[in-house]
């Protein structure tokens, strides 16, 4: 035999007991071609360009899943920055931009499709303005759309006028969605550092600088990281980190191994392996389980932010080199809706959304999936966005807000999503305004990239 | 193009008879085949040669886990490429 009994036994238990699977493979499609002078005609290429470049990516995915034995949660599309896009239509609306890329989606059979989006981190163009009036609408009235707003960067600081406005977008979506508890924001991401390459939703997006099109695979594998340091129980944190090195290794092969497959099998370049540790809410699928494995009673404990610090480097030290590309966010995800740990801690009032902001400085994205109090008025949602925002553009990394302000919930209501958005219970919100700091609008300029201390 | 299937359970008379006349039926051959106790289980790996496959692969997986289902031990096929991609370099 050339695998050892012990190696099969490991694989075969990490999909059979511990929940690995490839979250998602994403197609990233290039619209630039699809502009036009009018609307109908420019929604006429999407539509075509879509379905025909996406035609067998779902048949694909199943295609290997069969093949390979390996589980393969959902297949995805990212579209160039829609503003970019519908801008050259001169259209005042998007929505019917967004009904189209519902439908295109829909006919190829994905399970989502990113990029309703603007790039506004330095100031809006007119199309950038449409996109973000229409995100509303666009984002209620359709099913499987996703959208993102970068609102800051490093390079260029912080666009206080789009934060404000992103803010009263989010209050405005919660409301036109409150039957499913304002369900329309978990379609939306406020970023600052956006990547061009993110296979993950709802803040996929095929950004300016990628070719024509390229497959971006994400995994998912929580559980196996947390399985493999159940036997360290005492062991040093030299060890722990090891282990998590040696398992991120393997896992991010296995998903190498898919996004090839998946490459040659389409004709579209690989583009990158998305590294990061994506829970679901399903037991044992869990980042702060994790956490507690390391010790700690309950994520949000003293001590959580230095344990995601590890973990999240340890997770990327070990699948850099497993892959060839790595990309998108990579990292640790801490999604408070998705994360059955995160949900029991936030339920037992271990967790606060000041303890998850400060968790967000040392691993992937941010504020993700947590669900606020309906009256948090709006420009408290914009001073949440700033602040992170504001970690992302001064620690030169992504940073992202997925707020849920669910209307006529208050905190401790517990609202239900289902499927890989779970639920959970409404977080509190501090009571102090910030309705001065968001009025002023403007940019916060860009930090000065020397003298870091 | 191989494959590598485990059955891991309690030992009893006719494992290895009731998987390996699936694989006979559908055109596999088995390259090798060991088996030992591994935490306390009875483990048995093949690795096997799809290459003459009559059924589609979906087919014989499905197959494979209800034959196991029938007599209480959990069967597993995995491509070969997979534990190449996680365990050489």
């Amino acid at each position: 035999m050339i695998f050892t009994p012990f190696e099969i036994q490991e694989t075969v238990r990490m999909f059979s007991m511990q929940k690995l699977d490839i979250r998602t493979v994403t197609m990233g499609i290039s619209l630039r071609d699809c502009a036009s002078s009018s609307g109908e005609e420019a929604r006429r290429r999407i539509y075509d360009k879509i379905t025909r470049r996406a035609e067998r990516l779902v048949a694909v995915g199943r295609e290997i899943e069969t093949e390979f034995g390996i589980p393969i949660i959902n297949t995805r599309i990212s579209v160039t920055p829609i503003a970019m896009v519908a801008e050259a239509s001169g259209e005042s609306d998007y929505v019917e931009f967004a009904r189209t890329l519902d439908k295109a989606a829909k006919t190829v059979g994905v399970n989502f499709l990113g990029g309703f989006s603007a790039l506004v981190q330095k100031g809006c163009t007119k199309g950038d303005l449409t996109l973000l009036s229409s995100l509303p609408r666009a984002l209620a009235e359709t099913d499987i759309v996703c959208g993102s707003v970068n609102v800051a960067s490093t390079q260029a600081g912080i666009n206080m006028d789009a934060v404000r406005r992103m803010g009263e977008i989010i209050k405005d979506l919660a409301a036109r969605t409150a039957a499913a508890g304002g369900i329309g924001c978990a379609k939306l991401v406020v970023f600052a550092n956006a990547v061009e390459d993110n296979p993950f939703m709802a803040g996929a997006f095929h950004g300016p600088g990628e070719a024509e099109s390229a497959i971006n695979v994400g995994l998912s594998g929580p559980g196996v990281i947390k399985s493999a340091l159940e036997g360290l129980s005492g062991a040093s944190f030299d060890e722990v980190a090891e282990t998590i090195k040696k398992t991120a290794f393997k896992i991010t092969r296995m998903g190498e191994l898919v996004a090839h497959e998946a490459s040659r099998r389409l004709g579209v370049p690989f583009g990158i392996i998305d590294l990061s540790l994506a829970p679901t809410p399903a037991v044992g699928d869990s980042v702060a389980r994790i956490l507690q494995e390391m010790g700690l009673e309950h994520v949000g404990a003293p001590g959580s932010t230095a344990a995601l610090a590890l973990l999240n480097d340890a997770v990327k030290k070990g699948g850099i080199m497993a892959s060839s590309h790595v990309g998108g966010l990579s990292g640790a995800f801490i999604p408070v809706t998705e994360d059955e740990g995160m949900v029991e801690a936030a339920q037992r009032g271990c967790l606060s959304i000041e303890k998850l902001e400060a968790m967000t400085c040392v691993c992937s994205v941010g504020l993700d999936m947590i669900l606020i109090p309906g009256d948090t008025p709006a420009s408290t949602v914009s001073a949440i966005i700033a602040d992170e925002a504001a970690i992302g553009v001064t620690n030169h990394k992504t940073t992202a807000v997925r707020l849920i302000p669910a209307p006529g919930r208050r905190p401790g209501d517990r609202v239900e999503f289902g499927g890989l958005l779970g639920g959970g219970p409404v977080m509190a919100v501090s009571p102090l305004s910030a309705e001065g700091f968001i009025a002023r609008g403007g940019r916060i300029p860009a930090p000065v990239h020397s003298f870091r201390n | 193009m191989f494959a590598i299937i485990t059955v891991v359970g309690v030992d009893m008379v006719g494992i290895i008879a009731k998987v390996s006349a699936i694989l006979a039926d559908r055109g596999v051959n088995i390259a090798s085949i060991s088996q030992t106790i591994l935490d306390e289980y009875f483990t048995m790996m093949m690795r096997v040669d799809l290459s003459g496959l009559k059924v589609p692969r979906a087919a014989l997986k499905e197959d494979l886990e209800k034959a196991g289902e029938e007599i209480g031990v959990k069967v597993t096929l995995i491509h070969e490429e997979v534990l190449q991609a996680m365990h050489r370099i």
